[in-house]
């Protein structure tokens, strides 16, 4: 159960991603994981749920896209494989395969908001910093 | 119209980041180190009762004379492999990982902080499970993973991701393969089928059965990487 590990990393990334995107919150993930990377999409998904309370990605939805195992044999160069008695080559039988696909845990996109009022804000100030926008009439106001 | 809610833009950022990569990234500059400092590191996996701890006392005690030895040990609580380390002479340091089902590249980093410049080898006994630890990367140069004969000549298959990932298959507590149905060949099979670039070693703490091997490994691929680092 080293899926929470993996998730406070997840969420780490989110962090510094949503504010390189001067976003408020993350409101979709997407990871790509492997069948053979060693996590379990049920056990991320409840450790996400559970570690993004209080986070950017607190209303995150989460999707995983499962990627399956591609083994390349290095006899024949066939990609398809056999689980009996241990992995080997359905065309020539050889146990030489190399995984060439289904070990990757990434994280393939997010979605966020960007508040448009934060977004003007940020663009006016100096350095990124957001910038208290001077008292305006309301007609100005209705305006924008 | 009336004072407008803030309005919202949506954006689909696309990533493709690797979730481990933080990990990975620690583990390249602990990797780094070492080598600077021309040490060798092994980290080790297996179940717990598999007997990491019995095969390091005793590789301790073949190398201790010529090399200098450290080891860290990975436990979720107490420092009883730590104390069994040090009993022999050799330095130990514990990492409790207070429940963590395994160890990060960060907690090494920790612990190297008070770990002497001047080592040979260093070994990393990570927390007894087959499982989460295959999915980090501690910067160690070799990954042994170790199946005692009691636990059933059956499990690289059922665990794939540890065999995958390892260099070496230590195979441990060969004593007891003749009370056993362990099937040594079976084991090597799957093992190798899984991952074809193994190296399998027969062992027995008790006996001292394939510890000549093992130090042998040891020393020739510490010579091999510090003469690649030349």
């Amino acid at each position: 159960m080293h899926e929470l590990s993996i998730v406070a990393s997840l969420v780490e990334i989110l962090e510094a991603k949503a504010r390189e995107a001067g976003a408020a919150r993350v409101t979709s993930v997407t990871l790509r994981v492997g069948e053979m990377s060693g996590a379990v999409p049920e056990l991320l998904a409840s450790a996400f749920d559970a570690y993004k309370k209080g986070t950017i990605a607190e209303r995150a939805s989460l999707k995983i896209n499962l990627v399956h195992v591609r083994p390349r044999c290095r006899s024949c160069g066939g990609s398809s494989w056999r689980e009996a008695a241990g992995f080997s080559c359905a065309a020539c039988g050889s146990r030489d395969l190399e995984v060439v696909e289904g070990r990757e845990l990434v994280l393939e996109r997010l979605e966020v908001e960007v508040d448009d009022d934060a977004r003007q804000n940020r663009h006016g100030g100096r350095r990124g910093r957001p910038v208290r926008r001077p008292r305006r009439p309301s007609s100005a106001r209705e305006r924008a | 119209m009336s004072l407008a809610k803030s309005l919202m833009t949506k954006k689909d950022v696309l990533v493709l980041q690797d979730l481990l990569g933080s990990n990975k990234k620690i583990a390249e500059e602990i990797r780094d180190k070492l080598g600077e400092k021309g040490i060798h590191a092994v980290n080790l996996l297996s179940s717990p009762g598999s007997g990491k701890t019995a095969l390091l006392e005793k590789l301790c005690e073949r190398l201790r004379g010529r090399f200098r030895v450290g080891v860290i040990e990975g436990d979720i609580e107490t420092e009883r492999d730590a104390e069994r380390i040090r009993a022999l002479g050799v330095a130990a340091w514990q990492i409790t990982t207070h429940g963590a089902c395994h160890l990060e590249a960060r907690m090494v980093g920790r612990v190297l902080a008070d770990v002497p410049t001047a080592l040979d080898f260093l070994f990393i006994e990570n927390v007894g499970n087959l499982v989460c630890p295959a999915s980090f990367d501690l910067g160690e140069n070799e990954r042994w993973v170790l199946l005692s004969s009691p636990e059933g000549d059956d499990k690289p298959c059922k665990y794939p991701e540890a065999f995958l990932s390892a260099n070496s298959l230590v195979l441990t507590k060969a004593d007891l393969l003749p009370h056993l149905p362990f099937d040594v060949d079976r084991a090597r099979r799957e093992a190798l089928s899984i991952n074809p670039r193994l190296r399998v070693f027969l062992t027995s703490a008790l006996t001292g059965q394939g510890l000549d091997e093992l130090e042998a490994h040891l020393i020739a691929s510490r010579d091999s990487l510090r003469s690649a680092r030349a």
